[in-house]
């Protein structure tokens, strides 16, 4: 029977031509590798992104290891940890790779998003690129929180009763969802085993299936570049662009040197500093848990630390200053814009359902609303952002300094989130929950002020500048 | 994309296929559809159910009980109560005097918007046949972490000045009174709850007041 080949990619040898009779072998080759065109002028910030990839394998390889010896059963879990770290060769690496592979896991990602922020990386036509990332990052926490939980240390099982609870807001179902969760009335055995099964089945493979799905958007719509211009406006003889160059090998070859950098500070932690002073491995997990003595303070891991400080910071000071501000946003919105009187008066409406609404309800909903909402507001990054280029090399400065606040505030309510709450630091909290929200509320409209610089027609190299 | 696009009107010209049969087609297929999302969601049930408490774990939750002759005047015991450390505290005088004089910093005297069964709602917060008896959760209301007692009476560095007794929680902050009533201005808003609970002579059973007088 006729082979009926649908590409015409050449094969390398009979081999290969054997296998890409029957398979897209040299095809997928070329289309994602070698000929997949990537913009010449790649920088330092572009090694996240498959250093993201060599982390996720690195916690896949550890965990199988890891998992061959862990008891997941809350009178057995801590005493395997320790066995593990003790009695079985080697494990003691094996488990630091991954505790310490867990928190890279979150540097890298981080970096891997203030990359795609100042590039613009998010905006039309990456936008499922963005929001696939986004639904990674949130499957990445949810990983994360359900690993903390397997040491059955103090710190994990307090932890897990903070982060459980916070469903127990939802008004009527929020008492059975938690039960749910926890398959039991406290945090117990039925939810250290449910976590486990979370932890190591269901969530890397719903994390792999993600990536895969983010590598498929990446490669249909192109990589973005430090300059933010689409390469495929400026075509050579071949119809390839002027200054795309293959990924494999400019692009394989240069990651590697990156996979050496990540690899030098990845094992000089594991080596000499596998709990960094208390911020990878917190002191109080270096005890089994125990149901009637809650730690002192109960911080989560440093990863987390941002999103639990906007969490604690939701007080009745904080939701009073939200409503008078809604009803002041609605006023100024009122007066200083050209729309119809109706849009008008609507706005200032809402203003003042808002205004009643935050004045109205508990502090301790809204900590959990606020959390949430601040990682969807990622999700809505694409479509905040108004500005016409989509680099920060070209980008009005009303963007560069609010994107520095920005970081400035996420730095600062990450130290806040590690540290026990002060009168001082809860008000600090606020202030930076507050930059936080307006960063992104007020994207569209400082996105869409200033001047920006013009857009080159080729990429700039480094030496150009 | 050409062949897989069949058009309406190709269709409609073949004879097997008259508008009348795409139509009771169509009403098939959205049917058989219906009923296997239907079936797709009885077979998601099972694995759902299969996550909520084991009957082991609603065993484990039955009630506890504690002879409560033992404890002293004054003195507080923790019992373990569906994994939870319950609070048995027999106050003296001068704690429930000190009761009353607090009311005006506690942010729900009355218990309103705490959890506590109808007869342990009052200012004591215990059963008015044994006012002296706090029975209590140990659980923070803030994020559930355990208060700890500050059972002594005068200054005491987180309960203040003026203490008259009481829990503080070591996490957020959030401070009670001897009553498990939660002070203004912290984290935790509502009182500590009181659990179902009834005597039988000597001996409290937490954790159930079925029979309950």
């Amino acid at each position: 029977m006729a082979i009926h080949r649908h590409d015409n990619h050449k094969s390398a040898n009979g081999f290969m031509k054997w296998m890409d009779d029957r398979m897209p072998v040299t095809k997928v080759w070329n289309e994602h590798l070698a000929e997949y065109m990537a913009p010449k002028n790649f920088n330092f910030w572009y090694y996240f992104g498959s250093l993201a990839i060599l982390v996720l394998v690195i916690q896949l390889v550890t965990g199988i290891f890891l998992t061959m010896h862990y008891k997941p059963d809350a009178a057995l879990a801590f005493a395997s940890v320790e066995y593990i770290m003790r009695d079985v060769p080697y494990g003691w690496l094996i488990r630091y790779m991954h505790s310490t592979g867990a928190s890279m896991f979150f540097v890298v990602v981080y970096m891997h998003m203030f990359r795609g922020i100042i590039y613009g990386s998010h905006r039309e036509p990456r936008e499922l690129v963005w929001l696939i990332g986004c639904v990674i990052f949130v499957a990445l926490m949810a990983e994360a929180f359900m690993g903390y939980l397997l040491p059955w240390g103090n710190m994990s099982y307090w932890g897990a009763q903070v982060i459980i609870s916070l469903f127990d807001v939802i008004p009527y179902f929020g008492p059975m969802l938690t039960e749910w969760i926890r398959g039991d009335f406290v945090i117990s055995d039925a939810t250290l085993n449910r976590f486990f099964a979370f932890h190591v089945i269901l969530l890397p493979l719903i994390l792999v299936a993600l990536v895969f799905l983010h590598l498929v958007a990446l490669h249909h719509v192109g990589s973005n570049n430090p300059d933010g211009i689409d390469i495929y406006e400026e075509l050579d003889e071949n119809g390839h662009p002027k200054d795309g160059i293959p990924f494999h090998p400019y692009y394989t070859v240069k990651d590697l040197v990156g996979v050496c950098g990540f690899l030098i500070i990845y094992l000089g932690i594991i080596f000499f500093f596998p709990d960094l002073g208390g911020i990878f491995l917190e002191k109080d997990n270096f005890a089994t848990a125990n149901p009637l003595q809650t730690p002192p303070d109960i911080v989560p891991l440093w990863y987390f630390t941002p999103f639990y400080s906007i969490l604690r910071a939701s007080t009745d000071t904080l939701l009073q200053f939200f409503a008078y501000s809604s009803v002041i946003i609605a006023v100024a919105a009122a007066l200083l814009t050209k729309f119809e009187i109706k849009v008008k008066a609507g706005i200032l409406v809402a203003g003042i359902v808002a205004a009643l609404v935050f004045m109205n309800s508990s502090g301790k909903a809204w900590g959990v609303i606020l959390m949430a909402a601040a990682i969807v507001c990622f999700f809505l990054l694409p479509w905040l952002d108004r500005s016409p280029v989509r680099s920060i090399r070209y980008r009005s400065w009303p963007f560069k300094v609010a994107l520095a606040i920005f970081i400035v505030a996420f730095f600062i309510l990450g130290y806040l989130g590690m540290n026990a709450p002060t009168p001082v630091k809860t008000l600090m909290a606020q202030v930076c929950t507050c930059i936080y929200f307006a960063f992104f509320v007020l994207m569209p409209w400082f996105t869409s002020i200033g001047k920006t610089k013009p857009l080159p027609t080729r990429l700039t190299m480094p030496a150009e500048h | 994309m050409a062949d897989n696009h069949v058009s309406d009107e190709s269709v409609q010209h073949s004879d097997e296929n008259s508008v009348e049969d795409i139509k009771r087609r169509r009403f098939i297929t959205g049917i058989t559809a219906g009923f296997g999302a239907v079936g797709g969601a009885m077979a998601v049930t099972p694995f759902v159910m299969s996550m909520s408490p084991s009957e082991r774990a609603k065993n484990a939750g039955a009630p506890v009980q504690y002879d409560y002759s033992k404890i002293q005047e004054g003195q507080m015991v923790k019992v373990e109560w569906r994994g939870k450390p319950v609070v048995l505290l027999k106050r003296t005088p001068e704690m429930m005097q000190g009761l009353k004089e607090i009311e005006g910093s506690l942010a729900d005297v009355m218990s309103d918007q705490s959890i506590q069964p109808e007869y342990a709602k009052n200012e004591d917060r215990s059963d008015p046949a044994k006012p002296e008896l706090l029975v209590m959760e140990g659980v923070c209301t803030h994020l559930g972490c355990s208060p700890v007692e500050k059972l002594a009476i005068g200054p005491d560095p987180q309960m203040g000045d003026d203490s008259q007794g009481g829990f503080f929680c070591p996490c957020h902050g959030s401070k009670f009174d001897l009553a498990g009533r939660v002070y203004k201005n912290v984290p935790a808003t509502t009182n500590m709850p009181v659990p179902p609970f009834k005597f039988e002579g000597n001996v409290i059973v937490i954790g159930d007041d079925v029979g309950r007088a």
